[in-house]
């Protein structure tokens, strides 16, 4: 049976393979465009709700992003996939929720003489830092798994860091529920970045809201991307981390520590990531060990979407995959709750039938 | 003494690449090291430049041993590698590539004195300034190469086969630039497959076969030997 496959696989032109994908490819559109025409002529949803799907779209679509540049940075450098990603988003979510925790529970007297907590005295500052604590923190972890899981195993088959990051994900996974609990918490955010409350928009005779943690989430995390994007464009340690992705011998050669570029390649992704999650706790609230666990394989899916090892090609696939996944559901007429077989069936489509990704990829020599 | 190398033995796996390799260099000469295919000659220039780690044997530059230094310090101490094949960085631009070959400075203004420096030097890459190192024809990829490896201001240039798979004029050029660059004060330890060029322009060379020098000598000597002449110079 076996070798009868074999052999009628082996006898299947090149061609013909090619051409089943488009039609499946086709089929799955004209399939995608009929539901979409369906749902449009039963004008189920107005463009009020077009219009808060793909918002909410994009804002998830930012955070994906972030954690997508780490993928695509790691893989860039070492060719290999950082599993363990969506863990050192988590630990980002866990730093900026003890900041808030601590400053929620710091009572100073505002300047009316009423009693209130540092949080909602000085939003800002405690607003920075947890974005300072949660970054350091992510970083770090990115640093650590670097050094203990990733660099021992240099120069091994590819197969085995991969597996040495499963199992340090599994490993982080483990480590925050026995440090912090199973039970999910709730972001304590200051007052101004209140959940829910935002811009009322008047849409099509109804209330859009653009929630304030939204919009704070989204253009944080654009300037976070601007900013990576010109220190890798444009600063000596981005020049050379792409020397070192290009060409790790002759990197060496010029000077440069490998081993130190690879390091803070880590960092820098974990500060992302890190962003990430503290962004994921002020917008949605809710989270526990486990939280990194969704947006991690999202994130990797965006960015093998927008070709591995491309950035600004995670960049868009982050942000293109949180969309889909927002107004998807509507879309196609299905649940909402089905928004992450939705991403799933992208990744599984992508891999078999565009694995250098959308935008291509930034493929090397090296690339074994 | 600029450079000695002695008893060098490296190992790849199983594979004995360098066994018991000994020459010198001394301060503004021009060595060659020849010899065929696999004979270990880049395994020794990678060896000085740290990317790999002798199993036995020492290096020392200017009396000092360098065989644990790191390859980065290998090139702030002077000793720059223009490795074999050019290995442009293929998405950087000219004068991308030639600031990685500046990479451990950081004064802007003496950089880009420098870039002016090499661009008088080779001034087919003025011209192509903007062009991505991955779309040069090979004769300014290796201009490209040596003027990169120019940018960290070398004491000792190693130069990996820089005659490899151009035409004859070309190479002519390109061994005229590094007598030019040696009679500036740079001490050259070139390695060749075209003995005949290396020698022609070298001070002394030694001649490696299978991981071992069998033969050593002024140039002008070598270039004599009747086995050199058998061997690497087309029967004489
Ligand atoms: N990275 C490596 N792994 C395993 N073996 C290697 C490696 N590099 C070189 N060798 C082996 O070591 C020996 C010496 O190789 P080396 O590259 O130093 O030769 P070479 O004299 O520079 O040759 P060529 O003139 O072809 O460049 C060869 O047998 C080669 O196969
Ligand atoms: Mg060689």
């Amino acid at each position: 049976m076996e070798a009868l496959r074999k052999k009628f696989s082996l006898t299947l032109p090149q061609n013909s393979i090619r051409i089943i994908r488009i039609i499946a490819a086709l089929l799955l559109l004209a399939l995608i465009i009929v539901r979409a025409m369906d749902v449009a002529a039963k004008s189920q949803f107005g463009a009020d709700t077009w219009l808060r799907l793909s918002v909410s779209g994009l804002i998830i679509g930012g955070m994906y992003a972030l954690i997508a540049i780490g993928y695509t940075l790691v893989y860039g450098i070492l060719f290999m996939i950082n599993f363990a990603h969506g863990e050192v988003m988590m630990i980002g979510t866990f730093g900026g929720y003890f900041v808030f925790e601590a400053f929620n529970a710091i009572q100073v007297s505002g300047a009316d003489g009423n009693q209130l907590s540092f949080l909602n005295a000085y939003p800002v500052i405690a607003i920075l830092l947890a974005f300072l604590a949660g970054m350091t923190i992510a970083a770090l972890s990115g640093l650590f798994l670097e050094k203990f899981a990733y660099r021992p195993l240099r120069g091994a088959p590819r197969l085995v860091p991969l597996i040495s990051a499963i199992g340090a994900s599994i490993f982080l996974q483990n480590a925050g529920q026995l440090l912090f609990g199973p039970q999910r918490r709730q972001y304590i955010n200051p007052v101004v970045l209140d959940r829910g409350i935002g811009w009322n928009l008047e849409v099509a005779g109804s209330t859009v809201v653009l929630t304030y943690t939204g919009i704070f989430s989204l253009i944080l995390s654009a300037i976070l991307m601007v900013g990576l994007y010109l220190l890798v464009q444009r600063t000596k340690l981005g020049r050379a981390m792409r020397a070192v992705a290009q060409d790790k011998k002759t990197a060496a050669l010029m000077g440069i520590n490998v081993d130190q570029i690879i390091s803070r390649t880590f960092v820098i992704s974990g500060a992302l990531a890190g962003a990430a999650g503290v962004m994921w706790g002020i917008h949605n609230g809710l989270f526990n060990y486990y939280v990194g666990f969704l947006p991690g394989i999202k994130a990797f899916t965006a960015a093998v979407l927008g070709g591995i090892g491309n950035i600004p090609g995670a960049m868009l696939g982050g942000m293109f995959l949180g969309i889909v996944e927002s107004v998807g559901p509507a879309v196609l007429g299905i649940d909402f709750q089905l928004k992450d077989v939705l991403a799933f069936t992208i990744l599984i489509l992508v891999l078999i039938f565009r694995p250098s990704g959308i935008l291509g990829e930034a493929l090397t020599e090296e690339k074994v | 003494m600029m450079l000695e190398v002695e008893n060098l033995n490296v190992h790849y796996g199983a594979i004995h690449a360098l066994k018991g390799v000994s020459f010198h260099l001394e301060e503004g000469e021009i060595v060659a090291l020849i010899g065929a295919n696999g004979a270990g000659k880049s395994t020794t220039l990678n060896t000085i430049s740290r990317l790999n780690k002798p199993t036995a044997g020492d290096i020392r530059y200017r009396g000092v041993s360098i065989v644990e230094t790191p390859p980065q310090d290998i090139v702030t101490k002077g000793i720059v590698q223009v490795p074999e094949g050019r290995r442009i960085f293929p998405k950087m631009t000219v004068v991308e590539n030639l600031e990685m070959g500046a990479y451990i400075f950081s004064d802007r203004q003496r950089i880009e004195a420098d870039i002016e420096m090499v661009f008088g030097k080779f001034p087919r890459l003025r011209e192509r300034r903007k062009q991505l190192g991955g779309t040069l024809s090979g004769g300014e990829q290796q201009m490209l190469a040596i003027a990169r490896g120019l940018m960290a201001r070398p004491q000792l240039l190693l130069l990996d086969e820089p005659s490899m798979g151009l035409a004859p004029i070309i190479v002519e050029q390109i061994f005229d630039i590094i007598s030019e660059i040696n009679q500036q004060g740079t001490s050259i330890l070139l390695v060749e497959q075209n003995a005949q060029m290396a020698l022609s322009i070298a001070d002394r060379g030694y001649v490696f076969e299978t991981g071992k020098i069998v033969l050593e000598g002024d140039a002008g000597d070598l270039l004599e030997d009747p086995m050199v002449k058998e061997a690497y110079l087309g029967g004489g």
